[in-house]
């Protein structure tokens, strides 16, 4: 069983779920493609997050690991398994901050376990930052475009 | 031009008070610098050498002379009186008060204007030909489809910390007035023959860029029709979010991911991801375009005289110079040279800006461009009425007449503000044209682009001048190199450097010795840049250093 390198549950922040929250070792990206029990993965910055595609029906719980908060390359995973149709936790870990919590929860992330606690009244402004988005992306919101044209 | 609906608005409003909220938390110490900072940026706010920097964003160059009066009113409240016109149809304030920024992006607000993403790793603002929409030369007017890729790439969540600044450029004619192949991602909408007479689609250029390592953008699609746009744009950024370098912020824009994959190995990537996101949906609903472009309907040109009385030589020289063929043949585009010779290339006082807001609204339908070469535009001038805006313009020290001479010179804002320039770009700009002013060789000499860069990072586009100087740091003394050859245009192509450097009386004589060579050489009709390609380097470093 290979070592679990995963947030624990009482270390998530936000979480915009109803489910039981999953406390399973969490492997990393490598280790879940050889292991065929894993339910819970961790995604580093230069992994692929395809190479998970195979096995979503079998994760409960994917963290993906900001080390610093300007590397963005997590958005795009978490879009990817999203658009993929993975239904379970996505967790946004390390270096999450107040003003990337609106666009992580457009990307599809539903649960927030950063390095430092934040503010919970800045947090729940940053959530409700826009009443409108302009793009389509994975958390289905009607875009603008959409409100514009309805019949 | 576009107008803001309740939407657009409330995603501007939505921003201002997000940077006062951020603001706030920095000056509660809950955010440090280091986290300000891409914040600050992504509102563009920087930091230069003496004070803060503000970008303003001027989507596709386009503005309305309420508008122009807010950017005056702003220079005159919050700055010194003046403001600078840059290569990306910007305005940038030179000495802000971090204390004020926040009230400035509330005025912008209050007439459709901000400063969103015009700095920060992030899709910048979307550039575009100044002379869209009145063009005799354009397929389509390209604006609809930049103010589309506005909307796209305002707050985009997926790509908001790309491994580094990311700039587009849409055109719509074969000329190139933006450097479009000189973007991360250049952008040519055209028309292809079907049955029903034509249609639209995209042509798409990517990994092309100055900077230290100066790359032409190869084509990646010669057509993406026009419903899948923005579907094609998203994949060409997501596959760049995912494997664009972030280990060396020198090798982060996509044109080294661009150069290093190869074009066929990205296009192909690119492609993968396209189809899967057909798959997924993400393009806007059709009738937006359709919405948009309505916006963009010309305006009611009326037919009047074609030709102008010729009687005084200033005005004819200026008409001559400063006027572009119109769709309408009863009109011109105007340009409104920043360059008079001496002066600060790309810099207007609040009066002067006051002065083109009024021409505009009487004499263009109330519309304005920002041109890539710092210079401003009144789009649809009546023929008739080319006079009166001369005079007017005359009269505020407005109408040098010298686009695209060698007195229309591009140049960054170097070290007299920059805190990444090794020389200063500015003093050598002012003297430049003022020589060759008080010479009489502008005239003679004709088209000739000159671009100063006061650093390697080039935002003075010295790649891509028909004449580019580039300013070094030599153990502590200014130094300039010189190079030749480089366009911007649809001949785009990039300059070599002549040798060793100069100083900066040297490399002013070197500019003109250059010259010499060309008047010597050249052949009936030929620019200085058809001569240099015609003759090559030797004639030339043989004057410089023979």
């Amino acid at each position: 069983m290979a070592e679990d390198i995963g947030t624990s549950p009482d270390e998530v922040q936000f979480r915009f779920r109803e489910d039981e929250i999953v406390d399973h070792g969490t492997v990393t990206v490598d280790a879940c493609c050889d292991q065929t029990n894993a339910t819970a993965v961790r995604i580093e910055p230069g992994d692929d997050a395809r190479l998970l595609l195979p096995f979503l029906d079998r994760l409960a719980l994917v963290e993906i690991n900001f080390p610093a908060f300007n590397d963005g390359r997590g958005y795009s995973a978490a879009r990817i398994l999203r658009e993929a149709g993975y239904t379970g936790e996505l967790r946004a870990v390390g270096d999450v901050g107040v003003d990337q919590l609106s666009h992580m929860r457009r990307c599809g992330f539903d649960s927030f376990a950063p390095d430092k606690r934040l503010d919970e009244e800045d947090a729940a402004r940053a959530f409700a930052t826009w009443a409108n988005v302009y793009q389509r992306a994975a958390d289905a919101r009607r875009t603008i475009a959409d409100k514009r044209h309805e019949a | 031009m576009y107008k803001y609906d309740l939407y657009d608005q409330a995603m501007v409003d939505a921003r201002v008070a997000e940077f006062r909220d951020q603001a706030r938390r920095r000056l509660e110490g809950k955010l440090t610098e280091d986290q300000f900072k891409p914040l600050r940026l992504m509102n563009g706010l920087y930091l230069q050498l003496h004070a803060y920097m503000l970008r303003v964003a001027i989507p596709y160059g386009t503005l309305d002379s309420r508008q122009l009066e807010m950017l005056a009113d702003i220079a005159e409240r919050y700055d010194r009186g003046y403001g600078h016109f840059t290569t990306r149809q910007n305005i940038q304030y030179n000495w802000i008060r971090l204390e004020d920024a926040a009230d400035i992006l509330a005025d912008l607000a209050k007439v459709e204007m901000h400063a969103i993403q015009t700095s920060g790793n992030c899709i910048r603002n979307i550039s575009s030909d100044h002379f869209a929409g009145a063009a005799a030369d354009e397929v389509v007017d390209p604006r609809p489809y930049a103010e589309l890729m506005r909307q796209w790439s305002s707050f985009h969540p997926e790509f908001t910390y790309l491994p580094r600044k990311f700039k587009i450029a849409v055109i719509a004619s074969d000329k190139d007035r933006a450097a479009m192949r000189l973007h991360d991602i250049g952008v040519r909408i055209v028309k292809r023959a079907n049955d029903s007479g034509g249609e639209v689609g995209a042509q798409f250029y990517a990994g092309g860029g100055m900077g230290r390592t100066p790359m032409i953008a190869p084509l990646i699609r010669d057509f993406v029709p026009i419903e899948h746009f923005i579907t094609y744009a998203e994949a060409c950024l997501r596959v760049y979010n995912r494997y664009g370098r972030r280990d060396n912020k020198y090798k982060a824009r996509i044109k080294i991911l661009v150069h290093e994959l190869g074009a066929a190995e990205y296009t192909r990537q690119v492609e993968e991801e396209f189809a899967h996101l057909l798959s997924v949906g993400v393009e806007p609903p059709r009738e937006e375009l359709a919405r948009i472009a309505a916006h963009f309907a010309d305006p009611a040109f009326i037919d009047g005289p074609k030709t102008v009385d010729r009687s005084d030589p200033d005005f004819a020289l200026w008409v001559d110079r400063n006027t572009h063929r119109h769709k309408h043949d009863a009109y011109v585009s105007a340009v409104i040279s920043l360059k008079p010779a001496g002066g600060i290339p790309g810099d207007a006082t609040a009066e002067q800006m006051r002065v083109v807001a009024r021409l505009a609204k009487q004499y263009s339908f109330d519309e304005l461009r920002v041109m890539h070469t710092q210079n401003l535009l009144l789009p649809h001038v009546r023929i008739a009425d080319l006079h009166a805006v001369w005079s007017a313009l005359d009269a505020a020290g407005l109408a040098a007449p010298n686009m695209d001479t060698i007195e229309d010179i591009i140049a960054c804002p170097g070290l007299d503000y920059c805190s990444l320039a090794n020389a200063r770009s500015i003093p050598l700009a002012q003297r430049i044209s003022e020589r060759f002013a008080e010479t009489g060789r502008t005239e003679v000499v004709g088209e000739l682009k000159l671009k100063i860069s006061g650093c390697i990072n080039a935002c003075g586009h010295h790649h891509a001048g028909h004449i580019g100087i580039l300013g070094v740091d030599k153990k502590g003394v200014e130094n300039y190199q010189l190079s030749l050859g480089g366009s911007e245009a649809e001949d785009v192509s990039l300059a070599k450097i002549t040798g060793p450097g100069f100083d900066e009386d040297g490399v002013i004589a070197a500019v003109e010795k250059v010259t010499d060579v060309y008047l010597a050489s050249r052949a009936e009709g030929e620019r200085f840049l058809d001569t240099y390609r015609r003759i090559g380097m030797e004639p030339f470093k043989e004057a410089l250093y023979g």
